[in-house]
């Protein structure tokens, strides 16, 4: 608080009873910055998902358009891998708040890994999708919504990879742990999102 | 609310939701178009109730009203001022602080533009410091009532007097325990 005193300043430690000073801000910064990311990130899949809903609803485009055809099994494996990916994840989090460092460590080498081969997998998959971007709506939408979502996962990998290191240097520790945390929470929404991705485009 | 972010725990907690809804809209989805556009609405209603469950118990649970009070023989009184307010007739007798609340709206409150607001605060702050030299004038937070929490957590009070509106005196009474009149 800015003081505009011209009195002399009151004598404070006669007060009787005055609780201890607390956080006041009715929104504290990180939250908000949280909350501005999660609209962008809503806003930016948003478009695409629109554009997706408008092309297969509204235009009435068949999905797979013929004769081309959608990877479905390899891209529910992908599923899986990412899902636990985010369990190793969960497991190096917990495993760094009781202590356990090398717990941690192997949660952050296997999520990293597994990130890596589904990155690795959708690569391949593009290559021998049989279409590109030129062939219409339907392969143009499916490349922007999996290449988005792919950009999310190259994103999250490069954390994970400095996490990684970090945790091999030996910088988190029961009590310091934030950039794990930080990192798990990305991850998880990267994978959330990915579960929006693969209901609508490959199964539905 | 309950944010999904907060924390690694609660963003696994929300994925493993995402992914029931997501097994559930498919199943209903292979069954019956329609069946799976509902089961879609109400995945997503039950998400959006989810989300709004409180995470810890009693985290939603309003503050009890903050208790105050001086040591034998001492007075003191708290002012709240609304920027733009001129003149004030203090109590005699009495140490007083006067609190000047930086008021913004919900939306620049949400977005941080509160520089303008706080800058009226402070002129209000400082032409009052000038005309009660025997009082203390303080710019506060942007809600009155917590303006008011935050000087009674440092400035241990008998009485507030506030010469805001009727609003602002209700909001005040609800968040503490000692007397609040208008100034």
């Amino acid at each position: 608080m800015t003081a505009y005193s011209h009195a002399e300043p009151l004598a404070h430690d006669e007060h009787h009873g005055p609780p201890e000073p607390h956080y006041s801000s009715r929104i504290m910064p990180a939250t908000l910055g949280m909350y501005l990311f999660i609209a962008s990130e809503i806003m930016l899949f948003g478009a695409f998902f629109t554009a997706y809903f408008f092309i297969r609803i509204v235009n009435g485009t068949p999905w797979p358009t013929p004769p081309y055809h959608l990877p479905v099994f390899v891209a529910t494996i992908n599923t899986l891998i990412l899902l636990t990916s985010s369990a190793t994840m969960h497991w190096a989090t917990q495993s760094i708040k009781r202590g356990n460092v090398w717990g941690m460590r192997a949660g952050l080498l296997l999520t990293f890994l597994m990130g890596s081969a589904f990155l690795i997998s959708q690569i391949f998959e593009y290559m021998r999708a049989g279409f590109n971007t030129s062939e219409g709506a339907f392969p143009t939408i499916f490349f922007c919504l999996t290449g988005l979502h792919g950009c999310h996962v190259f994103v999250g990998l490069s954390i994970l990879l400095f996490m990684t290191i970090r945790a091999f240097r030996g910088h988190f520790s029961a009590e310091h742990h934030h950039g794990v945390e930080i990192g798990g929470i990305y991850w998880h929404f990267v994978d959330a999102m990915w579960i929006l991705v693969f209901t609508t485009v490959y199964v539905l | 609310m309950r944010n999904p972010l907060r924390s690694e725990a609660e963003a696994f907690r929300f994925l493993i939701a995402v992914v029931i809804g997501a097994v559930l809209i498919i199943v209903a989805a292979y069954i019956n178009t329609w069946l799976g556009v509902a089961v879609a609405v109400l995945a997503v209603a039950g998400l959006f109730w989810w989300l709004r469950q409180e995470p810890v118990r009693g985290a939603a649970e309003p503050q009890p009203p903050l208790v105050s009070g001086t040591s034998p023989g001492v007075r003191r009184v708290l002012v709240v001022a609304p920027p733009g307010t001129s003149s004030l007739a203090l109590p005699a007798g009495a140490e007083v602080l006067v609190v000047v609340p930086a008021l913004t709206s919900r939306v620049q409150a949400l977005t941080g533009a509160v520089d303008d607001r706080r800058g009226d605060a402070e002129a209000t702050a400082a032409a009052l410091g000038a005309q009660l030299p025997a009082a203390r004038v303080e710019v506060g937070a942007d809600d009155p009532a917590l303006a008011v929490e935050d000087a009674l957590r440092l400035f241990g009070a008998d009485e507030v007097l506030v010469a805001g509106d009727d609003r602002m005196l209700r909001a005040i009474r609800k968040r503490v325990t000692i007397p609040v009149s208008r100034a």
